[in-house]
């Protein structure tokens, strides 16, 4: 609801949630999920939503990236989905920042994006910031989320996985902060602060309770780093005693890594700073089954970029129509979700999930021979099946 | 008649040394830490298995309990430390770390006071211990002293902390070293250094330099670099691909405890901690198990293992191979299992089992 008064708008903004989960939610909880919902009253800049089609800016990224942003768009173009996608290209080999700003301000205009990794090339001097997290800081996209379930069809070591990583996105190990003060002692700075742990916390709790989750872990290594970790663990607990009906507990990461690969089961929502994150979600992410099949979401107050969970470049597989494309279309389902085309999500997402399932399609990660192609136009196949109305394959 | 007595007495002594030299040469003093809780049961398992193989090996018992030294500064007590630098290697179980007692972690204690700046597990699944994951066979190697534990923090304002981590051009250089000579002493082919230098240019770009620097200096070495989310992703599809990995503090911190979680846990990881001047501690790194203690329950594989893994550090690779192989059947045999390996037996009863297999290997 929009309020148009010359100079600014005024908008009635629902708070962003975290994505609706793979299993359909059961009756009760949709409607619990409605009322939960609260209406913000902000000044915010219009959706990019003109003549009933949204606008969201593309960036294919390098080494796979590019082919599984065609992909997507194949597949959003054959399913009618109202979206038009503008492409914004960033050239990991440039020295300066234009392209990465670019992208960024196309990112602020739409609201909404669908990323793939950016390459690091980490023998570049310190000057040269990783594009992906200057993306990720400049647009504040604090939160983090990886839903790893496992997938029926995929074979793994452990079955029965429904854990929910929600790692903060913006500081911790990640600030970029270092230098050299004495030749060859060089010190890096891990920056913790209360507002984006307090933020986080808060973030991984309504999200719990909205998914109708019952437990919350906070990962961390205060034994060791007692005022930064100590101090992440505090806002978590005083986050938590605002959600009673939600159990709150905390581990070690160390320990969290040996439990994960012995009884992944125990877990449920887990949220953490951002090295652990990175270690964690990747450790999921291989439980259940691999980079190719968990997609990400970056969620901060005003933006949303959807990408891959693990951020994998892929130059080794690129342009050989062998990598795995069930990530990126499951975050583009997340992206319909974002933008509340909820049918158009579960359509595809129903036939993405039945296309998994079919082990004649895996692709090489998954131990199988099937190609990106062959999996693409199995899954528009599948919503062909289904009925509604698509242009031809 | 003086002189006379004292040159037969000389000449006897000196048959009798000579007769037992061989004896005396190969027998090697080791310093011993029980530790707390468990760890004097699972010491005496040691020892008796020690005793069982043979092995050349006279034990020295001390404790470690912190004390209060000149200056007020906490530090292991004096005849510990002298014994330690006077045998150089030593075995220590579990120490508990009490809350309020005032004095830093015993762990942090004995690795400042003898620069114990590698830390290696070797993990390797055991026959007989089914875990879902089957033939690991790695060993990682994680720089002790600096890195993210330095334990240098602040409070810059209210409400933000930092957290400094170092990395040292010194101290990197030293780990790469050794990581080197480990794997060509182990006959093992390849070396990956683990980092994130994508996103910490500096500091693990620095580690990652002198890795490489020391690569160049072992040929027959293959050395490869891996991004920490790619090894954690996939050490979890397949452990096997993976040999000799070399870190900084924090990612060896959680990285071997991955590791350890893929062979069965703490209960079953030897760990060895290498210092500056030739000194070896090696431990178990489970806790006290302080509810079990004294009630011969306790499963001693992990501080075997890592005596086993000193045996082989001395150079005394037919004892070690010995002991291992005994403690590997008894376990794939599942008669004789302590409580936490799925079994029911007493720790005496396991040590026993292993004691009877190593005299019928004689």
């Amino acid at each position: 609801v929009c309020l148009n008064i010359p100079g600014f708008t005024l908008c009635l903004k629902r708070s962003v949630l975290a994505p609706v989960s793979l299993r359909p939610p059961p009756e009760k909880a949709q409607s619990a999920l409605i009322g939960q919902c609260f209406w913000v009253f902000r000044i915010c800049p219009p959706p990019a939503l003109y003549g009933g089609r949204h606008t969201v800016t593309l960036i294919p990224g390098d080494g796979i990236g590019p082919e599984l942003a065609n992909h997507v768009c194949e597949l959003f173009r054959f399913c009618c989905v109202p979206v038009d996608f503008e492409v914004v290209n960033v050239d990991s080999s440039m020295d300066s920042e234009e392209d990465i700003n670019n992208a960024i301000m196309a990112i602020r205009r739409n609201g909404v994006a669908l990323k793939g990794n950016i390459e690091t090339n980490h023998n570049l001097p310190p000057s040269y910031k990783s594009r992906n997290n200057l993306l990720r800081t400049t647009l504040d996209l604090y939160a983090n989320v990886m839903h790893c379930q496992s997938l029926p069809g995929v074979r793994t070591r452990h079955r029965n996985i429904d854990v929910m990583i929600i790692r903060e996105n913006t500081e911790g190990e990640y600030s970029s902060l270092e230098h050299e003060s004495v030749p060859g002692v060089v010190e890096c700075l891990k920056i913790i602060t209360k507002t984006k742990s307090l933020r986080i916390a808060d973030y991984a709790f309504r999200t719990a309770r909205a998914k109708g989750r019952g437990r919350v872990t906070a990962v961390h290594k205060a034994n060791i780093m007692k005022l930064g970790d100590g101090l992440f663990l505090e806002c978590c607990k005083e986050v938590a005693s605002g959600y009673p009906d939600i159990t709150f507990d905390s581990m070690i990461v160390d320990n969290t890594t040996m439990q994960l690969v012995s009884r992944p089961q125990q877990f449920d929502v887990m949220v953490m700073p951002n090295l652990y994150g990175n270690v964690v979600s990747n450790v999921c992410a291989g439980l259940v089954g691999g980079p190719g099949l968990v997609p990400g979401a970056n969620y901060g107050e005003d933006y949303a970029v959807f990408e891959t969970g693990t951020r994998n470049t892929g130059k080794s597989i690129a342009n050989q129509n062998t990598a795995n494309p069930t990530a990126m279309l499951l975050a583009s389902c997340l992206l319909l979700d974002h933008l509340r085309l909820h049918a158009y999500a579960r359509m595809i997402r129903r036939a993405i999930l039945s296309t998994v399932t079919e082990t004649r399609l895996h692709t090489a990660d998954l131990g199988g021979q099937g190609s990106t192609s062959e999996v693409v136009r199995s899954v528009m196949k599948a919503v062909q099946s289904t009925g509604p109305l698509t242009l031809s394959i | 008649t003086h002189t006379h007595t004292q040159s037969w007495v000389t000449l006897v002594l000196l048959y009798v040394m000579d007769a037992t030299t061989d004896y005396f040469h190969s027998m090697q003093t080791v310093t011993l830490i029980p530790g707390d809780g468990i760890g004097p049961e699972i010491s005496s398992a040691v020892m008796k298995i020690f005793e069982a193989a043979k092995a050349p090996i006279r034990w020295e018992e001390r404790n470690v309990t912190a004390i209060k030294g000149p200056g007020g500064r906490w530090m292991i007590p004096p005849d510990a430390k002298e014994s330690m630098d006077r045998n150089k290697i030593g075995l220590k179980g579990p120490l508990k770390t009490p809350i309020a007692a005032g004095h830093p972690s015993m762990n942090l204690l004995l690795r400042k006071t003898f620069d114990l700046y590698a830390n290696v597990r070797p993990c390797i699944s055991i026959e007989g211990y089914k875990t879902p994951y089957t033939n690991v066979d790695l060993v990682t190697i994680r720089e002790n002293t600096e890195g993210e534990y330095s334990g240098i923090e602040h409070v810059i304002v209210e409400g933000v902390v930092q957290s400094i981590k170092l990395i040292t051009e010194d101290a990197s250089r030293r780990i790469a070293e050794y990581a080197f000579e480990y794997a060509r002493n182990n006959q093992r082919s390849s070396v990956t250094a683990v980092h994130k230098a994508n996103i910490m240019r500096m500091s693990d770009g620095l580690f990652l330099r002198k890795c490489r620097e020391v690569a160049e200096g072992y040929k027959d070495i293959k050395f490869t670099e891996m991004y920490l989310d790619t090894v954690c992703l996939n050490m979890v599809q397949d452990p096997t691909q993976f040999d000799v990995l070399v870190m900084p503090n924090l990612y060896g911190d959680i990285l071997s405890d991955l590791c350890a979680g893929l062979i069965g846990g703490l209960g079953v990881t030897p760990s060895g901690n290498i210092g500056a001047n030739g000194v070896a501690i090696f431990e178990s790194v489970h806790g006290t198990a302080p509810d079990i203690a004294g009630l011969d329950m306790a499963n001693p594989t992990a501080l075997l293992l890592s005596a086993v893994m000193m045996l082989r550090h001395m150079g005394l690779h037919d004892y070690g191979n010995k002991i291992q192989t005994a403690c590997f059947d008894t376990i794939r045999d599942k008669k004789v299992l302590t409580k936490d390996l799925g079994g029911n037996s007493k720790c005496s009863e396991f040590t026993a089992d292993i004691c009877r297999r190593i005299q019928d290997l004689d």
